[in-house]
C-alpha cells in the first residue's frame, strides 16, 4: 500500500494535482492512501519552495506544478516496485 | 547548477515542432491586419468612420493579436523560467547582504515562477534559510508586479517603451520598498512558528531535457492562456466600446494629470481586483487614448498586480498584521510616487 501526500493548502492547483493523483490510482488499481497535507509547518517538512507538492511514500516526487499523468503513473509503479522487493 | 545544453534525438522532434508552430504563428501574426480589415469593412460591411466600425476593426483585430502575442511570450518565458527553480534562486541570494541582495532578489522576481499561491512556502523557505526579510520581500513585491501577462498586455497594446518603463518601475519599488522593510527591522513581526522551523538547506532538483522543458512551457501556455484568454476578450469588448464611442479627451478631467487625487484612487481600486489584471488593461488601454494619464494608469495596473487582497489572506498566515500594514503601505506609497513622476515628466 502506497502512502501519497500532497502537500499545499487549498490552492487551486493543489485541488487539482489531487484529482489527477486519484485518476491515475484508480486508472493502474495502485493501492493507496491519499493524504493532504495543508499545515505549513508540516508541509516545509519536505522543505518545498512552491506548492503543490507530490509526496510518495515519503519521497519528494515534484514541487510547484502538476506532473503528466504518465509521469505519476511511472512513479507509482516504481513505488509499488520498490515496496515489494 | 548550469547543465550544458545537449540535444537528444527526441529533443531534435521537440524542437523542431516548436519551429513549425512558430512558422504558423508568423504568418498569422502578419495576415492579422489585412484579415480583419477586410472581416470589418468588407465582409461584415461597416463604414470605416462609423462608431460601430471603428469598434468592430479594434475588437477584431485585438483580440487575436493579444492572444496570439500572449502565447508566444508566455512559451519563451516558461522556457527561460525552466532554468530557474525557487530553489536555485534561493541558493542565488543565500549569503547576500541588504542592497546588492535586494536587486538581485527583484530581478530573480521576473525570471523565478512564482504563484501568489506558493508565497507561503516560498516565504518560509527564504527567510528560514538566513536570506533577510528585506531581500525576501523585494523578491515578493517583484514577483507578481513584473507579472508576465501584465508585460505582454503592456507590449501588445502600448509599446516597447511603457511596457519596459513598467518593469523598470516594478524593479525599483521591489527594491525600494524591501530596503526600507530590511531597515524597519520587522523579524519579530514574522509569525513565531516560522522560526521554530528547522533550517532546510538544498531541497528539491531536478535535471530536465529540452523536450521536458519545451512540454511544461506548453503546459504553462494552456493553463495560463486557458486562465485568462476569457478576461482579454471581455477587457478588449469594453475597451473596443470606449475606443469607438466615448469621446476624445472625455476622461481629462477625472484620469488626466491635473486631476491629483487620481493616482491615489487608482492605487486603492486596484487593491481588490487582482486576477482580472489581463481584463483590466485592454480597458485602461482605451482609457488612455480618451485623456487618462500614463501615470494614473501604470500606478492602477501595478496595485493591481502588486497589492492584491487574496495574497495578503495568504501571506497573513506568517506575517503578524503590523508587518502587512507596513508592506501595504510601503508598496502603495512608492506605486503612488512612481504614477506622480510619471505624470510629472512624461
Amino acid at each position: 500500500m502506497l502512502n501519497i501526500k500532497i502537500l499545499g493548502s487549498g490552492c487551486a492547483n493543489c485541488k487539482r494535482l489531487e484529482a489527477v493523483v486519484r485518476k491515475v490510482v484508480a486508472e493502474k488499481g495502485t493501492e493507496a492512501e491519499i493524504e493532504k497535507v495543508t499545515d505549513y509547518a508540516e508541509v516545509m517538512k519536505y522543505r518545498i519552495l512552491s506548492t503543490p507538492g507530490l509526496v510518495i511514500d515519503e519521497k519528494l516526487m515534484s514541487a510547484g506544478r502538476i506532473p503528466s499523468e504518465t509521469d505519476i503513473a511511472r512513479w507509482l509503479a516504481q513505488a509499488s516496485a520498490q515496496q515489494s522487493a | 547548477m548550469v547543465h550544458p545544453v545537449k540535444l537528444h534525438r527526441s529533443d531534435g522532434f521537440a524542437v523542431l515542432k516548436v519551429a513549425i508552430v512558430a512558422v504558423v504563428w508568423w504568418v498569422a501574426h502578419s495576415a492579422l491586419q489585412p484579415v480583419t480589415e477586410w472581416l470589418a469593412y468588407d465582409l461584415i460591411g461597416l463604414a470605416r468612420n462609423s462608431h460601430l466600425g471603428q469598434s468592430m476593426a479594434f475588437f477584431l483585430y485585438d483580440v487575436p493579436k493579444i492572444l496570439l502575442l500572449l502565447s508566444a511570450m508566455i512559451f519563451l518565458i516558461s522556457i527561460v523560467r525552466t532554468f530557474f527553480s525557487p530553489e536555485r534562486t534561493r541558493a542565488l541570494l543565500g549569503g547576500r547582504r541588504q542592497g546588492i541582495g535586494n536587486v538581485l532578489a527583484a530581478m530573480l522576481g521576473i525570471v523565478t515562477p512564482f504563484c501568489s499561491c506558493s508565497a507561503v512556502p516560498l516565504f518560509i523557505g527564504f527567510v528560514e534559510s538566513g536570506i533577510p526579510l528585506g531581500v525576501t520581500f523585494s523578491f515578493l513585491i517583484a514577483a507578481p508586479v513584473i507579472n508576465e501577462v501584465a508585460v505582454v498586455l503592456l507590449y501588445g497594446l502600448f509599446g516597447w517603451r511603457i511596457a519596459g518603463l513598467y518593469i523598470a518601475s516594478g524593479l525599483t519599488i521591489a527594491i525600494v520598498a524591501g530596503v526600507i522593510i530590511g531597515r524597519l527591522h520587522m523579524e519579530r513581526y514574522v509569525e513565531d512558528f516560522v522560526w521554530q522551523l528547522p533550517a532546510a538547506q538544498g531541497g528539491f532538483e531536478e535535471h530536465l531535457a529540452w523536450t521536458d522543458r519545451i512540454s511544461r512551457a506548453w503546459q504553462s501556455v494552456k493553463d495560463i492562456v486557458g486562465k485568462v484568454w476569457l478576461y482579454v476578450i471581455a477587457g478588449i469588448a469594453v475597451g473596443a466600446v470606449i475606443h469607438g464611442y466615448v469621446p476624445e479627451s472625455a476622461l481629462a478631467g477625472i484620469m488626466g494629470k491635473q486631476a491629483w487625487w487620481s493616482v491615489p484612487a487608482a492605487v486603492l481600486l486596484g487593491i481588490p481586483l487582482y486576477s482580472n489584471a489581463a481584463g483590466v488593461i485592454p480597458i485602461v488601454s482605451a482609457l488612455m487614448e480618451k485623456g487618462a494619464s500614463l501615470g494614473t494608469v501604470l500606478a492602477f495596473m501595478m496595485s493591481v498586480v502588486g497589492l492584491s487582497l487574496p495574497e495578503m489572506i495568504i501571506l497573513r498566515r506568517v506575517l503578524k498584521p503590523q508587518l502587512i500594514a507596513v508592506f501595504i503601505g510601503t508598496v502603495g506609497v512608492a506605486i503612488i510616487i512612481t504614477g506622480y513622476l510619471f505624470n510629472l515628466v512624461l
